[in-house]
C-alpha cells in the first residue's frame, strides 16, 4: 500500500477543458487549425456598465481607457479590444488618419463624446459585441496566448483581473464590473472542484461513515472500515500517479464511488463476523466463517462493478476512460483490502458483540406479505409507472451549455448572463473562408461572397454580432473616397483592395494588426459569429443552416463552424452515443456472469430488469423534470449501475437459495425479503445520502451526477422490492 | 570604522586593474562610465561607424510561416539615401504579391520627433500620407514591424550596457535599449547583442509592454561593402508568443547609386518602380 501510495506524489490535476477532449475529436482537430492558422482564442470578456446613463461619458470612457492600458498588462495577454483602443480610420485630404476612437478620455468635450458614440454604434465592428446597441454597457475583449499547460497561467491572469477590476471598482463606485470568457470559467470550474472536493467529499464521507455506524451498531467495525477506504484511495490514486495520469475535475467522482463501494462491502463482512461472534466464542473463526460466507458474493459484486466502470472505457472524453479505469482498480482494491486488512483488523480491535433483536424485521416480514398478496397489481402498477417515466426519457435535450455549468452561487455564472442579457452572446462560432488562392481575399468576388454571408448571418435571429473582413475593406473604400458615406461599399479593383489593405496594415499600431483575422498568405479570414439563446441542438442545426446556405449561395466558401462552442455544443451528443454503446456492452457483459453464477439463462435476463430499468425510470423522471442532459448524465447510467447490480445480485441469490430450498416462488420471496430486506433499505439510504450531497455543488457537472445517481439508486431499491418479486412470481413458475 | 581603513586598499587594487584593462584591445568605453553611458556610447559608435555610406539599394525576400506550416512570400526593393544630421531616408518598392506590385513607401527617418510616411497607390496612382507616428504594427503580415525594420536612430532610445559574452566565434557586448517614445513603441526594452570588434548587431530579443520575451531576431550572413560597412544577409524573426516567424533575407547590395534626394521626396515615389 505504501509503496503504491508514493506514485500519489505524480498525480498532475488539470482544470484545462480541452483534457475533455479526445486527440481524434474532430472538431478538436479543426479548431487546432484555426488557432494555428489565425491565432489561439483563449478569451476574457470584461463588461463595463455605469450604473446610470450611457458609456459614453467622460467618466466611463476613462474607466475603460484605464482598463486597456491594465488589460494589455495581464500576463499572457496578445490583443486587447474595447471601445477606446479602436482603430478609428478617416480621411483627412490625402491622409489616411488610423487613431484610437478614444484618446484622454477626461479631456473630451461635448461634442467630442457626440462624436464618438455616433461612430461607435454605427461601426459594425463595434456595436453588439464591444458596445450594446443601446449604449448602456460596453465590452473589452482580451485575448490570451497560453502555453502549453495552462492551469497555472489560468491562475495567474483570473487573479491578475480580479485585482485590476476591484482596483477599478473602488475608484469608480458608479460603474459595475462583470468578468467572463473561456479562461474564467477555467478558473471557475477549478474553484469548483476544490470546494467540490475540499468540502463535499469529507461531507459525504462524513455521512456514510455515521451511517454505517449505525447499520453496524459498532464503533470499531466503523473504524475498520475507514480504514479500509483509506488503504483503498490511497492505493488508486498512488496507482494513478505512478501511471503519469493528468486528474481532472471528473476525477472527483472516484473517491466518493471507491468509499460508497467500500462500506458497501465491508458492512457485509462485518455484519456476518459479528453474527457469527455471538454464537461461536473463537473471534478467528467466526471472522473466518464470514468470509467464507463473503468470499463469493463479495467477488462477484466487486468484478461486475468493475466490469460496469471499464466499459466508461467506450467514452469519447479521456477524462471519463481514466474514471472507469481507476475505479475499476479502485474496487479491486476494496476487495482485496475487505479480505485482507478488514479480517485482521476485525480479529484486533476488541469488537463488542451485542445482543440484537432477533433475525429478520417483522416489517419486512409485512412488507414481503404485501408484495406477494398484491403481485399483480404491482407488477402492472409498477410496470405503467415505468412506462409512463420512460416515455419522458424524448424530453430530454443533449446538451452542454458552458454558461449554465455553474450556478447563480458563482461569480462567472452572474456576470455571463448580465453579459448575455446586456451586450453580446458568449457563444461564437468560428469560419475560416477559403478564397482559394493566395492573396484570394481582396477578390471582389470573395469578398461579395463573404459580405453576403455574412449579411445573412446578421438576418439571423440568434446572431449578436458577425465580425467579417468586408467590413474592413468598407470603411477602407470609404476613406479613401474622402469618407463620402456612398462609398462604403467593397472596392471593384482587386489591385486596389490589396492596396488599401496594405496602407491600412501599415497604419495600424502593435496588437491591433490583422494577422488574426487573415491568413499569412492572404487566402483565407476569418469570421467570428457571435450567437446567443442557443441550445446545444440549436448550434449544431444553426451551423447546418449556414452550411446549407453556404453549399447553395457560395459553393466556394462552404466549411464548418468551428471553435469552442461547436465543440461543446458536438461535445455531449459524442459522448452519449459513444457511452450507449459502452453501457450496453457492459450490461451485456455482466448478464453473461449473471447468467453463468444463477447458472440459469432465465434468471440472468430476468435480473436485467431491474438492472436496467431503473435508470430508464430516473432519464425519464429527468426528462420531465428538469430536460437538460449535460456530459455528467452520459455517465450516470454507469455509475449507478455498479451500485444497483449488486443490490441485485443480493436479492436473487437470496432467493434462489431459497429455491433450492424447496420453497415456492412466493415464499421465497417472503424469505428473501426478510433476510436482505433490511440491509437493501440501509445501504441505499447511506449510498443515496453521500450521493446526495453533491446535488449541493454549484458545478452541474457533480449536481446532475449526484442527483441521478440517488434518483437512479432509489428507483432500483423500489424495483428490487415491488417489480422484480411480481416479476419472479409471475415467471419463475416451475418447481425445483 | 573597518570600511574607512579598507577603502584605500580597495582604490589601490582597483586602480591598476584599470590600467591592465587598458591595454587589452577593448573598445576603450566599457570601464569608462555607468552602464547608462556605456550602452549609449556602444550605440552611437556603431552609428558613426555607418556614417559616410551615402546610398545603397537592396533586395528582400520575407518568407512567414505560421504554426500550421503554412508559408508566404513577400518581395520588395530598398533604396536608401543618407541625409546628414537627421535620419536616414527610403524608399521599398513591393514586388511580390502581384496584386502590390508597384505600391511604394516613403520614409524620412527623423532623429527625434516621428518619421514621415507616404504610400503610393498604383492602382489609384495616388500618394496618401499615412498619419499614425506608431510603427509597431506587423509589416506585410510579417512578425517584423516597420520599427525592427528601421536602422534604430540613437535618439530614440536610452540605453544600459548589461555585461559581455561570447557569440559564436566573437565576443558580444550586451545592452538594453528603451524606447523614449513610449506610445509609439510597441516594445518596452529590447536587449541588443552585438560583437566587439565592428559592433553589428547579431541578435536582438523584443520584450512587450508587459516585459514579456515576445518575439527574438537573429542576423547573419554579414558582408562588409566599400570596405567599411557590414551588412546583413539573412534576419529571422521568431514570435515566441503566436509560433509564427518570418525569414528575411537580403541581396543585390548596391552602394555608390546614382540615388538623389529628389528621388526621396513625394514626387519621386510616383516615379519609383
Amino acid at each position: 500500500m505504501l509503496v503504491m501510495t508514493a506514485g500519489a506524489q505524480y498525480l498532475t490535476v488539470s482544470d484545462d477543458l480541452r483534457i475533455m477532449l479526445s486527440k481524434d475529436n474532430p472538431q478538436l482537430i479543426a479548431f487546432d487549425v484555426l488557432e494555428a492558422t489565425y491565432s489561439a482564442s483563449n478569451t476574457v470578456l470584461i463588461a463595463i456598465a455605469p450604473r446610470k446613463g450611457s458609456v459614453f461619458s467622460r467618466e466611463t470612457l476613462g474607466a475603460i481607457e484605464e482598463l486597456t492600458e491594465a488589460s494589455w498588462q495581464a500576463p499572457y495577454s496578445s490583443r486587447v479590444d474595447s471601445l477606446t483602443n479602436y482603430n478609428h480610420s478617416r480621411a483627412l485630404g490625402d491622409e489616411l488618419i488610423v487613431e484610437p476612437l478614444v484618446e484622454n478620455a477626461r479631456s473630451l468635450s461635448d461634442a467630442d463624446l457626440a462624436r464618438v458614440e455616433e461612430i461607435a454604434l454605427n461601426a459594425t465592428e463595434l456595436a453588439g459585441r464591444l458596445v450594446s446597441h443601446d449604449g448602456r454597457v460596453s465590452g473589452l475583449a482580451i485575448n490570451f496566448v497560453m502555453p502549453e499547460v495552462r492551469d497555472q497561467a489560468v491562475f495567474e491572469v483570473t487573479d491578475y483581473l480580479n485585482a485590476v477590476l476591484n482596483e477599478a471598482r473602488a475608484s469608480h463606485s458608479d460603474i459595475a464590473y462583470y468578468l467572463t470568457g473561456n479562461v474564467v470559467l477555467n478558473r471557475t470550474l477549478a474553484d469548483a472542484v476544490e470546494y467540490d472536493m475540499g468540502v463535499l467529499v469529507p461531507i459525504v464521507f462524513f455521512v456514510i461513515v455515521i451511517g454505517a455506524t449505525l447499520l453496524l451498531r459498532s464503533v470499531l467495525g466503523t473504524l475498520a472500515i475507514v480504514f479500509v477506504i483509506l488503504f483503498a484511495l490511497n492505493t488508486t490514486l498512488g496507482f494513478a500517479g505512478w501511471l503519469g495520469l493528468v486528474l481532472s475535475p471528473t476525477i472527483t467522482v472516484m473517491p466518493v464511488v471507491v468509499m460508497v463501494i467500500a462500506i458497501a462491502t465491508s458492512v457485509h463482512v462485518i455484519t456476518i463476523a459479528l453474527a457469527n461472534m455471538r454464537r461461536d466464542p473463537d473471534r478467528n473463526a467466526a471472522i473466518a466463517g464470514s468470509l467464507r460466507t463473503n468470499a463469493w458474493p463479495v467477488f462477484l459484486t466487486s468484478v461486475t462493478t468493475a466490469i460496469g466502470f471499464l466499459s466508461l472505457n467506450a467514452s469519447d472524453s479521456p477524462p471519463y476512460r481514466e474514471l472507469g479505469n481507476l475505479v475499476a482498480f479502485g474496487v479491486l482494491c476494496v476487495l482485496f483490502y475487505s479480505m485482507t486488512l478488514l479480517p485482521a483488523m476485525l480479529s484486533i480491535l476488541p469488537l463488542r458483540t451485542r445482543r440484537v433483536r432477533s433475525k429478520g424485521s417483522p416489517l419486512f416480514e409485512r412488507f414481503g406479505d404485501f408484495v406477494v398478496a398484491r403481485s399483480t397489481f404491482l407488477l402492472w402498477f409498477v410496470a405503467l409507472l415505468v412506462v409512463a417515466l420512460v416515455t419522458g426519457i424524448p424530453r430530454n435535450e443533449v446538451s452542454d451549455n458552458w454558461t449554465k455549468l455553474f450556478d447563480e452561487r458563482y461569480e462567472f455564472r452572474r456576470a455571463t448572463d448580465f453579459v448575455i442579457q446586456n451586450l453580446t452572446g458568449v457563444n461564437s462560432l468560428e469560419f475560416s473562408l477559403q478564397a482559394g488562392r493566395e492573396g484570394g481575399i481582396t477578390d471582389p468576388e470573395y469578398l461579395r461572397h463573404v459580405d453576403s454571408f455574412a449579411e445573412w448571418l446578421r438576418r439571423q435571429p440568434e446572431v449578436t454580432h458577425v465580425q467579417a473582413f468586408p467590413g474592413i475593406m468598407k470603411r477602407l473604400n470609404k476613406n479613401m473616397h474622402g469618407d463620402d458615406p456612398a462609398f462604403y461599399r467593397l472596392p471593384d479593383d482587386p489591385d486596389l483592395a490589396a492596396q488599401y489593405l496594405l496602407l491600412y496594415e501599415l497604419s495600424v499600431p502593435f496588437g491591433s494588426d490583422l494577422n488574426d483575422r487573415i491568413d499569412i498568405a492572404k487566402s483565407a479570414t476569418r469570421m467570428t459569429v457571435t450567437v446567443t439563446g442557443v441550445s446545444a441542438r440549436g448550434l449544431r442545426e444553426f451551423d447546418k443552416r449556414a452550411q446549407d446556405w453556404l453549399r447553395a449561395n457560395t459553393p466556394d466558401l462552404a466549411t464548418e463552424a468551428s471553435g469552442m462552442t461547436m465543440i461543446f455544443a458536438y461535445l455531449t451528443q459524442r459522448n452519449i452515443e459513444s457511452m450507449l454503446r459502452g453501457t450496453i456492452t457492459g450490461m451485456a457483459l455482466i448478464s453473461f456472469v449473471l447468467i453463468g453464477v444463477f447458472k440459469s439463462l432465465r434468471m440472468g435476463l430476468i435480473s436485467l430488469v431491474p438492472n436496467f430499468v431503473p435508470a430508464a425510470m430516473a432519464f425519464g423522471l429527468w426528462g420531465y423534470v428538469v430536460g437538460r442532459v449535460g456530459l455528467a448524465g452520459s455517465i450516470v447510467t454507469v455509475v449507478a449501475f455498479g451500485i444497483i447490480v449488486d443490490d441485485t445480485i443480493y436479492f436473487l441469490s437470496e432467493y434462489l437459495k431459497a429455491r433450492r430450498e424447496g420453497y415456492a416462488a412466493p415464499e421465497a420471496v417472503r424469505e428473501t425479503f426478510r433476510t436482505v430486506g433490511p440491509a437493501l433499505c440501509t445501504t441505499t439510504a447511506v449510498l443515496s445520502t453521500g450521493f446526495l450531497v453533491f446535488a449541493f455543488s454549484g458545478y452541474e457537472g457533480s449536481q446532475v451526477l449526484g442527483l441521478m445517481v440517488t434518483i437512479t439508486i432509489v428507483f432500483a431499491l423500489l424495483a428490487d422490492f415491488l417489480l422484480l418479486p411480481p416479476l419472479l412470481m409471475a415467471i419463475d413458475r416451475r418447481k425445483l | 570604522m573597518r570600511m574607512i581603513h579598507a577603502r584605500p586598499v580597495l582604490v589601490l587594487l582597483f586602480v591598476p586593474c584599470l590600467v591592465l584593462l587598458s591595454w587589452l584591445n577593448v573598445p576603450s568605453f566599457v570601464y569608462s562610465a555607468t552602464p547608462e553611458e556605456i550602452g549609449l556610447k556602444i550605440a552611437t559608435e556603431a552609428r558613426a561607424r555607418d556614417d559616410g555610406f551615402g546610398n545603397f539599394t537592396a533586395r528582400e525576400v520575407m518568407v512567414l510561416r505560421n504554426k500550421q506550416g503554412q508559408e508566404s512570400r513577400r518581395q520588395l526593393r530598398v533604396k536608401v539615401l543618407e541625409v546628414a544630421g537627421d535620419g536616414d531616408k527610403s524608399l521599398t518598392v513591393f514586388d511580390e504579391p502581384r496584386d502590390v506590385k508597384g505600391t511604394a513607401l516613403l520614409t524620412h527617418a527623423h532623429k527625434k520627433e516621428a518619421d514621415d510616411q507616404w504610400l503610393y497607390l498604383p492602382a489609384l496612382k495616388r500618394v496618401k500620407r499615412i498619419s499614425s507616428s506608431n510603427k509597431s504594427g506587423s509589416f506585410m503580415g510579417s512578425e517584423f514591424s516597420y520599427e525592427d525594420l528601421s536602422p534604430p536612430e540613437v535618439e530614440k532610445f536610452t540605453y544600459r550596457y548589461l555585461r559581455d559574452e561570447p557569440c559564436g566565434d566573437l565576443t558580444c557586448t550586451v545592452t538594453e535599449r528603451f524606447p523614449v517614445d513610449k506610445k509609439s513603441s510597441g516594445y518596452s526594452r529590447q536587449v541588443v547583442w552585438q560583437d566587439k570588434d565592428e559592433l553589428r548587431t547579431w541578435k536582438v530579443e523584443y520584450y512587450d509592454r508587459k516585459d514579456e520575451h515576445l518575439k527574438t531576431l537573429t542576423i547573419g550572413k554579414y558582408k562588409q561593402y566599400l570596405d567599411k560597412y557590414w551588412r546583413a544577409g539573412e534576419m529571422n524573426m521568431v514570435n515566441h508568443l503566436t509560433g509564427k516567424s518570418t525569414d528575411l533575407t537580403w541581396t543585390d547590395y548596391q552602394f555608390l547609386t546614382k540615388l538623389k534626394a529628389r528621388d526621396f521626396s513625394k514626387t519621386g515615389l510616383k516615379r519609383a518602380r
